[in-house]
């Protein structure tokens, strides 16, 4: 076992990359679980009325595509489900290029138009500045949407004028700006109801928000988004991501073991 | 209470305000008698529809006119209720109604309620809002200060639209001094303030009190020592984040005491700024610590660069500059997200002694793992106390701590209240 | 004066901030709008300086042919192309089949998303290095978070399903997210929160002041 004193850390690199592309070719299909957070996210959206305009915030940008477009895809389908409507914005400036394109795909796939069912206001400089001026006008601080077109001209922006406009706003979050500034400058104070997906590294930092009932649900990952797949009976990547993502912590975990099999082995020789 | 709210046709006793807002209506004001009468004639002239419905008010509302598509108009919406929304600038008019018979889930005979203002009773009418079926309450979030408004509400569906009976006002939006859901905070506000100020003038007095020692903030100035024992640079990350985040403040103010440490022991140090503000203060914080060490002319404009707010092209910049140049120290302070791990790995492949600190909670164990001291929380804020030993720096960190004590204790006795079922604690730390 | 007139504006402008969080008339209500949307506009203008900043640095590198130039050259080439790029398309640069938005989609977004699956690789690595268990809270804290990675995938579920319900992993998971772990992320929130509170009163009131200006 002398080996892995000097193990270069490549190899762990390697095992890592190996791990992670077996599954995505050959799939495991491992059981999944819906948790108390996720279904907490799909009971939120299912309570939303029939038809009404719904916020969704997708402050992401390309590093968090594998972790947060599955659930965006989700909600966004789930919303069209209830022939909702969809107003998004995004806070991360390197976001409305991803965000834009999930978007048309999936308007496509379902038949929406652009302008009456959904709009993609783009992204606005001010991180939280912009959240608290969205409480007074919506139209107004974003005058212009992601394609230049001039925002009240759309009739999904008839009847928007800020969060109050909205039953349920869903904040789809990378960090910041996302779920946490829209729980302390929105949610704490305009009251809307509130639920959020982020990434896996980012959703311990939301459970208190969670358990508080400030977010109505969670969707932590692509763990959340696969388990919000299961919950919508869909198969998305998400889920195809989840054997990977198995192997993966098995593999940390063993990773921890196995240092500490090392530092045991040098103590040992050390007493 | 400037919110004023008539039940105009008496015939529907439903459009009654309930009692806790009848102290709302002027019953005093002699122009509620003319606008009583005013606006129902108002609401009958406005539409056939109304006037049907109001003519058939005593009557159950089903009565309604057959439409093209076959399916009934749904009975109108009931008992109107505005009234202005308190705590605010005057911008906004709640409204309350309660719901047509025939709003009932998968009926499909309602899909929507339409909240209709006019600043006469008699109109012109201007629909304000819509809201989704199941609904029963709405603020007009577009009232002007101080103008008097009547309103009314119309159920609509696949067969057709019917307004209510009644409608209600006048009623204006009236802006207030104060919130008053927010005296918890105020009084909280006042006592931490106070505190704070009041450590400071003691500390300034000669009292300065015991900072009980960090080892991750001493371990700053052994970092800055190896680098120039080494001949090698400092690196410092103030975080991630724009000036907007406190943490991002406190970061370039450690940044200047580190800048005087290295100007004195004459240690090249690189600041990469991931947004433009920060890395103009960056540079003030910079060139200030070589001025307070007494070389001035050792600053190089170069060292501090903006990179760029793109988290990734960040790391990228930063992780190329541990790998080209090699700096013996890196020193992290701020607020750091997904990059913390990226960053203090590279940085520990180098071998450079690493001191990191946030308030990112999230992040903490990965820069806990990862570099050989970390500053957790709060310790961070204390940082520029402890690093530059001013008195005053010292004394608020008191005053926090005094904050603490009480927020201990309000969550004990707040704990041991909601379990005896006394919620009124709650209820007054609850702010809209 | 120097320092004086930005620390009394300082001050000003944080009281008055402070003030329109309790007073909601619109004699406060309004000024402090404008203020926050002024934010939003300094801050645009913040990127010309950071630009020229880059610029400056790294042109300088290029000409002094410093280590590393032509990495300094890749980068402000893209940043020049990426600029001139998006100045030629117009209003319409992020919309579909534009210039910008083709390299949007097949060179910032891959590269992004590759810098952040590096996370993957150095956590592993960072995990067999660092995670050594040499006291007690140590193994306490190892075992918890062996709970919680494994009882967030499905592997967790599938692992213990002989268990009764309610008694495996993921509900493990889920209470250790919830119980100890939210404790103690409270405390430290609050204790966090009560250091800004402390610092932005410093700021406010221009005891630390060093970060406006080197001179005294």
């Amino acid at each position: 076992m002398r080996w892995l004193e000097n193990l270069d850390r490549r190899w762990i690199f390697l095992a890592v990359g190996v791990l992670v592309l077996i599954p995505l070719l050959r799939p495991l299909a491992l059981p999944l679980y819906v948790s108390p957070p996720t279904q907490g996210f799909v009971n939120a959206m299912d309570q939303i009325p029939d038809g009404s305009t719904v916020l969704m915030s997708c402050d992401y940008d390309p590093g968090a595509k594998p972790e947060l477009v599955p659930m965006t895809r989700t909600a966004i389908r789930q919303l069209w489900s209830k022939h909702c409507k969809v107003v998004v914005t995004v806070l991360w400036n390197g976001g409305p290029g991803l965000v834009d394109q999930v978007l048309r795909e999936e308007g496509r796939a379902a038949h929406k138009t652009y302008g009456v069912d959904w709009i993609n206001l783009g992204y606005k400089s001010g991180n939280e500045a912009v959240m608290v001026l969205m409480g007074q006008s919506i139209p107004n601080t974003f005058p212009r949407d992601n394609s230049g077109g001039v925002t009240t001209s759309y009739p999904i922006m008839h009847g928007v004028r800020d969060y109050s406009s909205f039953p349920l706003l869903v904040s789809i979050s990378a960090g910041y700006p996302g779920t946490k500034e829209y729980v302390q400058q929105v949610q704490g104070r305009f009251h809307i109801k509130m639920v959020s997906g982020c990434t896996a590294v980012s959703a311990p930092e939301y459970y208190p928000y969670l358990q508080s009932g400030q977010l109505e649900g969670l969707l932590g990952g692509m763990a959340g988004a696969a388990e919000y797949e299961l919950a919508r009976h869909e198969k998305g990547a998400a889920t195809q991501g989840m054997d990977a993502q198995s192997l993966a912590h098995m593999f940390i975990a063993l990773c921890i073991v196995l240092g500490n099999v090392v530092l045991w082995q040098r103590r040992r020789r050390g007493a | 209470m400037a919110g004023v709210t008539l039940p105009s046709a008496t015939t529907e006793p439903a459009c009654r305000p309930p009692a806790a807002r009848a102290s709302r209506v002027l019953a005093g004001s002699a122009a509620a008698g003319a606008a009583l009468i005013l606006l129902t004639a108002g609401a009958l002239a406005q539409s056939p529809a109304a006037s049907d419905t109001t003519r058939s008010a005593s009557l159950p509302p089903a009565v309604t006119p057959a439409t093209p598509t076959g399916a009934p108009a749904p009975r109108p919406a009931s008992g109107l209720v505005a009234s202005d929304v308190p705590n605010d600038a005057g911008r906004a008019i709640q409204l309350d109604w309660k719901a047509s018979p025939d709003d009932v889930a998968g009926r499909h005979v309602l899909s929507q309620y339409v909240v209709e203002r006019a600043e006469n009773p008699g109109g012109p009418w201007t629909t304000v809002d819509s809201a989704a079926a199941g609904t029963t309450t709405k603020v007009d979030q577009n009232a002007r200060r101080g103008v008097l408004y009547f309103y009314r509400i119309t159920a609509a569906g696949p067969g057709g639209r019917t307004p209510a009976l009644s409608i209600t006002g006048p009623v204006s939006a009236q802006s207030q001094w104060f919130n008053s859901t927010r005296w918890s905070v105020l009084l909280l506000t006042i006592v931490f303030f106070g505190g704070v100020l009041w450590f400071i003038a003691s500390a300034q007095a000669g009292r300065k009190p015991f900072v009980r020692r960090i080892p991750g903030i001493s371990a700053i100035e052994e970092a800055i020592g190896r680098a120039t024992e080494m001949g090698r640079s400092v690196l410092y990350v103030p975080g991630v984040q724009d000036i907007d985040d406190i943490q991002t403040v406190q970061g370039l103010v450690i940044l200047e005491n580190v800048a005087r440490l290295t100007a004195k022991y004459e240690t090249p140090i690189t600041v990469p700024v991931a947004y433009p503000i920060p890395f103009t203060i960056a540079e003030e914080m910079v060139k200030a610590g070589h001025l307070h060490a007494g070389h001035p002319e050792a600053y190089d404009p170069n060292s501090v660069r903006f990179v760029s707010p793109e988290q990734f092209a960040y790391v990228a910049a930063v992780t190329g500059i541990m790998l080209r140049d090699r700096p013996a120290a890196h020193i992290f302070m701020g607020s750091f997200y997904a990059e913390s791990l990226l960053l203090a790995e590279t940085g520990f492949i180098t071998g450079a002694i690493q001191v990191a600190g946030t308030a990112n909670v999230a992040q903490l164990p990965f820069l806990v793992v990862a570099c050989d001291y970390t500053l957790i929380g709060e310790e961070l804020y204390a940082a520029s106390a402890y690093l530059s030993g001013e008195a005053k720096l010292v004394g608020s960190l008191k005053g926090a701590d005094l904050m603490k004590v009480i927020v201990i204790v309000m969550i004990v006795v707040g704990c041991v209240l909601e379990t005896v079922g006394i919620h009124q604690l709650t209820h007054w730390m609850v702010t809209q | 004066m120097k320092r004086e007139v930005p620390l009394f504006i300082t001050a000003a402008i944080g009281l008055f901030m402070i003030l329109s969080f309790f007073v909601p008339h619109q004699v406060v209500s309004v000024p402090a709008d404008f203020l926050q949307q002024s934010a939003v506009i300094v801050v645009a203008f913040g990127y010309v300086l950071g630009g020229a900043n880059v610029l400056r640095v790294n042109v300088d590198a290029i000409s002094k042919r410093a280590d590393g130039w032509p990495y300094k050259l890749m980068l402000v080439a893209a940043l020049l192309t990426m600029l001139i790029v998006g100045l030629v398309e117009g209003e319409g640069f992020q919309n579909e089949g534009t210039r910008f938005t083709w390299m949007y989609n097949n060179i910032y977004s891959p590269m992004a998303a590759t810098m952040f699956a590096l996370l993957a690789f150095f956590i592993a690595s960072a995990a067999f290095r660092a995670f050594r268990i040499r006291t007690v809270d140590a193994a306490l804290l190892a075992v918890a978070a062996l709970i919680v990675m494994i009882g967030r995938v499905p592997i967790g579920t599938a692992l213990t399903r002989f268990l009764p319900e309610h008694h495996r992993l993921p509900d493990l998971a889920e209470w250790i997210m919830n119980v100890p772990q939210n404790a103690a992320k409270r405390a430290i929130l609050i204790g966090a929160a009560l250091g800004v509170m402390a610092t932005g009163l410093r700021v406010i009131l221009g005891i630390e002041r060093s970060y406006l200006s080197g001179e005294d």
